[in-house]
């Protein structure tokens, strides 16, 4: 029963990383979506490009400064799961909001540098803000030695963030050749939610197997007594 | 003998003269250099020759060219093309241009048609002033110039109801392609400006796999359309507007009464009236082309593929 119980558990690591290494895609992927996006409206100069990094950089801060807050009461793998699921359904609007949304600031905003600024704001950053907690929130489940925490935390950045890279050329080199923004959007946003759904559900049979693990070895003890 | 003799002082000829030819290319002498927000900018002289060319030194990337001596007389091809455009509207009042270049085409048609208003509209300020100096390129009350992306440019003016009667969007060189003015909302939207008798010339590519693309969506957008190309180079004009296509005969009218008037330039429009091919008739690409739409517009990576 005991090994049993460890084999399943044992598979809680390589799952965190997936997960940080498909969101580290996902938010590469949508960042360079969003060029193709505000491009109707606001163009494809320089400045497009300086809006859109901003957005994504500044509500990553905010991500990993509220992931890591977070992470401080009851951290679970099932919180974990809900953050992909939160992530997914924040992304939604970019594919079916962002032309009213847009036209909306191309009307208010003549200047196309905070028009891109604001429509970029408006239409990524809730997304990424969630998106940035699974980093932090990724260290928090995986440290349990101190000693090993810098190497972890090493570990995670490089699977994120080559999931970042690769998210960024596959997007770029092919998705976009084959797929129209919107299906590609959403491709994401399924992704994220079944990542999501898939470590909720992990944790609850991890908590089954070790709640009947308890009761058996609870029966053993009568047993033996 | 005397016919081999003849045909290899022929070959030798030939050979002295396309050499020359090259020498002098790689003779021009760079007179103005700079890097923009968007590309180096450089203008080379040769023989008399003015070209603005963008990024590298290559034959391929010449942008506009100028007669330094005689700046009327347009030198590419595809610009005189572009004129093609006055056989479906001959007396355009208000004329839009997206994407400046030299600006021969501006001060062309302002010698042509001293009352139009023509607006030029150019994403880099350093080519409009590298037009202004070096290009003769000049702004009055009827020409100006507009420092835009052209997409947002016909965004705003469609806003504020403005019409043209003629539109002549030639945003695109050999090395990249503006993908958000190549898409089926952008035409519509272009369509849009267009006064009842206006036309769209647009300069854009006849190689690459691009082209099927390209005109499908043209097709879509404006139903048939004519091409413009001529045998020596690999531009094609496509020419489109809101009403059915002009018949023929009343083409080859105008071409005649235009002749004169163009003929300081350099442009023969009735060689050129001749060189259109109406995809009614020919429908040169498959009808299950893909469209090019804001939601899938990778037309830099179609035209790799050739």
């Amino acid at each position: 029963m005991t090994n049993k119980n460890n084999k399943i558990q044992q598979w809680q690591n390589p799952l965190i990383y997936l997960l940080a290494f498909s969101s580290g895609f996902c938010i590469m992927g949508i960042e360079l979506l969003g060029g193709r996006i505000l491009a109707p409206f606001f163009g494809s100069s320089v400045h497009i490009w300086g809006s859109i990094i901003t957005v994504f950089m500044l509500s990553l801060s905010f991500g990993y400064l509220a992931g890591g807050k977070l992470s401080t009461k009851a951290a679970s793998l099932n919180r974990y799961g809900l953050i992909f699921i939160f992530a997914s359904i924040a992304i939604l609007p970019v594919a079916f909001y962002s032309q009213s949304i847009m036209e909306a600031i191309f009307l208010a905003i003549e200047d196309t540098r905070y028009g891109s600024l604001l429509a970029s704001m408006a239409l990524f950053f809730v997304p990424t803000v969630i998106l940035g907690m699974i980093s932090p929130y990724s260290v928090r489940l995986l440290v349990t030695d101190k000693e090993k925490s810098g190497q972890v935390a090493g570990f995670l950045y490089f699977v994120s963030t080559l999931g970042s890279a690769l998210g960024t050329i596959i997007t770029s080199f092919y998705l976009v050749l084959l797929f129209e923004v919107n299906d590609i959007i959403m491709v994401f946003s399924a992704t994220l939610f079944v990542l999501g759904l898939s470590a909720m559900l992990f944790n609850r049979l991890n908590q089954q197997k070790s709640v009947s693990e308890n009761n058996s070895s609870n029966h053993q003890g009568v047993a033996d007594e | 003998m005397n016919k081999l003799a003849l045909s290899l002082l022929i070959a030798m000829l030939v050979n002295l003269v396309s050499s020359v030819a090259l020498n002098t290319q790689a003779n021009a002498k760079t007179i103005h250099s700079e890097r923009s927000l968007y590309r180096n900018i450089l203008v080379e002289e040769n023989n008399g020759l003015r070209c603005l060319k963008f990024n590298v030194k290559s034959a391929k990337t010449q942008q506009s060219c100028m007669l330094v001596d005689n700046p009327r007389q347009l030198v590419f091809n595809y610009t005189k093309l572009l004129f093609s455009g006055l056989l479906i509207n001959p007396n355009p009042e208000r004329i839009l241009i997206i994407g400046l270049g030299g600006g021969s085409m501006s001060n062309a048609l302002h010698e042509i048609f001293p009352n139009a208003n023509i607006t030029n509209v150019e994403i880099d300020p350093a080519v409009i002033k590298v037009a202004r100096s070096y290009f003769s390129f000049f702004e009055n009350e009827q020409v100006t110039s507009v420092v835009q992306d052209g997409r947002i440019f016909v965004k705003r003016a469609a806003l504020k109801k403005q019409q043209y009667d003629w539109i002549i969007l030639d945003a695109f060189n050999g090395d990249y392609i503006p993908e958000h003015l190549m898409t089926q909302e952008f035409l519509q939207e272009t369509k849009n400006l267009l006064s009842a008798n206006g036309v769209l010339a647009a300069n854009t590519f006849s190689v690459s796999d691009l082209y099927n693309y390209e005109s499908a969506t043209y097709k879509s957008v404006f139903g048939d359309f004519f091409n413009v190309r001529n045998n020596n180079n690999s531009n094609r004009i496509i020419l489109a507007s809101s009403k059915p296509l002009p018949k023929p005969a009343v083409i080859a009218e105008r071409a005649e009464s235009l002749n004169k008037k163009l003929r300081p330039f350099n442009v023969d429009i009735k060689v050129i009236s001749r060189q259109m091919t109406s995809t009614a008739t020919t429908q040169d690409w498959p009808s299950d082309t893909r469209l090019l739409t804001d939601q899938y517009s990778p037309a830099n990576l179609l035209n790799l593929k050739h």
